[in-house]
């Protein structure tokens, strides 16, 4: 069984600084999407049961191959990487016309997994993209998922309940951060990861056509204003207070 | 006449992108239409909200499959002439945004919590760079799928001049298998419905200290929410009380923070609420520069405290 799992490479949100309500992200490390980590896991353990293997397939600038390397190290057997400083700047449509194109280059996929949503921009929109461009069977928001014969049979989490659902291979599927808990690569894995085989396209190399595309324009972008009164409380009573005050208490 | 059309297969979701719709339909001079998937009920309450009802029946749409319902929108938003679709961002209406949108060659925004309509672009609010930003955002082109959060708008309200026509589309057929539902227990906390949430972060030593944090909310007339690592690392809480980006948005009316650091993602599903009371033993900890009351001590003690003075 063959899993590549698409990967986001992103800056490390806890590292972003505000000023002047402007988001400052120069000198900020870049990191994979959280709930991409849980896809990676996901993928990981399907290959541990089934055999195979699991390839990281990411799109993103020139930090790329150091940002995959945690990756490998927690179990992706090589890598499928398309680096271009152009990528900082496209939105989900292009990116996922990208990864489709790069996943028709890796022989025989059963399976595609993804985070539900990235972990910067959240938008979910990918997956569902790159199933529609390649024609698959698509399932999103999975908390669980066995591997049949040649089927998926997923637990789909929903806000009103879970479904059940079975559908045949090749599919897409997005997980949601409940479906696992990533492992810790260990020294030894992240020594071996530098050593594990990677390709690396640039957009280019993929022979695609992006103009045909409506793109995402971004008017501003700035950190919320927060009109909080921040008084600092020492005791209980006062806050007690402080909320019989605002009418929050007692009522 | 051109339209924009909209979809959710939940009914008030359908009734706030009514709301959506007919905000960018008076200053675009376009008709509202309503797409109704095999939901007779759906199709009655949107037509008595005075607008035209597209009604779909076709057993080959079923909404386990996205794929099936992005077909019969793609053909629909076809037949009526409709460039514009709205979605709701549930996690039905994101997963199929990204899937209809492939289709139409539209470009698409997900969790849309605020539109203005600017001359000839429709500028959106969303979060970004995990809630640490809010991008107002567009789509340069005719075709869109705007996806608009829950509860971002009122829903529509009953008025008179609707009307419900039936719709013919075709649809490949379905290669997903619905097995089973299991519906949540309708006894489980919607703590996106809760005037007051007391929420538990990972400064909480243990999870026998949930029931003196639970005695505290019932106390204040709330409920118990958490950050993800509580409900998705230690499992102490259901998936469905997480507050934050990949959890709910909540604007309750006082919101408790016990133990939370103040991370952007978990801060972005509770900087709404109208008074914000924070309690973290580190006094560096962020949640206190957001708060409106915050107290340098320990949570477990103050727990005990507040339920004391409030019994």
């Amino acid at each position: 069984m063959n899993v590549v799992v698409a990967m986001k490479q992103i800056p490390d949100l806890q590292q972003i600084r505000i000023r002047n309500r402007q988001p400052v992200l120069e000198d900020v490390p870049w990191t994979l999407g959280a709930i991409d980590k849980n896809a990676l896991e996901a993928a990981v353990q399907i290959k541990e049961a089934q055999g195979g293997k699991v390839v990281l397939l990411s799109a993103g600038n020139e930090e790329l191959e150091d940002t995959a390397k945690e990756a490998l190290a927690a179990g992706a057997d090589e890598a499928l990487l398309i680096i271009d400083d152009e990528l900082d700047k496209l939105g989900s449509a292009e990116v996922a016309r990208i990864l489709a194109a790069a996943i028709q280059r890796i022989e025989k996929v059963d399976l595609i997994i993804f985070g539900e949503g990235s972990g910067d921009n959240y938008s979910g929109q990918v997956g569902s993209r790159v199933a529609e461009i390649l024609g698959l069977p698509q399932l999103g928001y999975a908390s669980a998922i066995e591997v049949q014969e040649d089927s998926l049979r997923v637990s789909r989490s929903l806000e009103d309940g879970e479904e059940l659902v079975e559908l045949g291979l090749p599919a897409v599927v997005t997980v949601i951060s409940g479906i696992n808990e990533p492992r810790i690569a260990s020294v030894t894995q992240i020594l071996k990861a530098g050593k594990k085989p990677k390709e690396i396209l640039e957009i280019g190399d993929l022979g695609l056509d992006l103009v045909d595309i409506c793109p995402i324009k971004t008017e501003s972008n700035l950190a919320p204003e927060s009109d909080r009164k921040r008084v600092a409380v020492k005791t209980v009573d006062e806050l007690v207070a402080a909320l019989k005050g605002e009418n929050l208490i007692g009522r | 006449m051109a339209g924009i059309l909209i979809y959710s297969d939940k009914d008030n979701l359908a009734l706030e992108l009514l709301t959506v719709a007919r905000l960018i339909a008076d200053a675009r001079g376009l008709e509202v239409k309503v797409a109704c998937i095999n939901n007779a009920s759906q199709s009655n309450l949107l037509s008595a909200a005075g607008v035209r009802v597209y009604k779909i029946e076709n057993p080959a749409v079923i909404p386990a499959d996205v794929a099936t319902v992005a077909a019969a929108l793609k053909e629909a938003s076809g037949q009526l002439d409709c460039s514009i679709v709205l979605l709701s961002s549930n996690r039905r209406g994101r997963e199929l945004a990204g899937r209809l949108a492939q289709m139409l060659g539209a470009g698409c925004l997900t969790d849309i919590s605020a539109v203005k309509v600017e001359g000839e672009q429709i500028h959106c609010q969303r979060n970004a760079l995990g809630g640490a930003t809010v991008a107002t955002q567009y789509i340069d082109g005719d075709k869109q799928v705007l996806v608009i959060v829950p509860r971002a708008f009122t829903p529509a309200s009953a008025q008179d001049g609707g009307s419900i026509v039936e719709l013919a589309v075709e649809v490949l057929p379905s290669r997903v298998k619905l097995l089973e539902f299991r519906a949540k227990d309708s006894s489980s906390v919607d703590i996106e419905e809760a005037p007051v949430l007391v929420v538990v972060g990972q400064g909480l030593n243990s999870q026998e200290d949930l029931a003196s944090v639970e005695s505290l909310a019932k106390k204040l007339g709330g409920e118990v929410a958490c950050s993800k690592p509580l409900a998705t690392d230690k499992k102490w809480l259901p998936e469905d009380r997480v507050v934050g980006l990949s959890g709910k948005k909540c604007q309750p009316d006082l919101a408790v923070l016990l133990g939370i650091s103040g991370q952007v993602q978990f801060t972005v599903g509770i900087r709404d609420a109208q008074v914000m009371v924070a309690v973290n033993s580190d006094e560096n900890a962020y949640i206190h520069q957001i708060a409106d009351y915050s107290m340098v001590a320990d949570l477990h003690q103050v727990v005990k405290e507040l339920n004391d003075a409030l019994a």
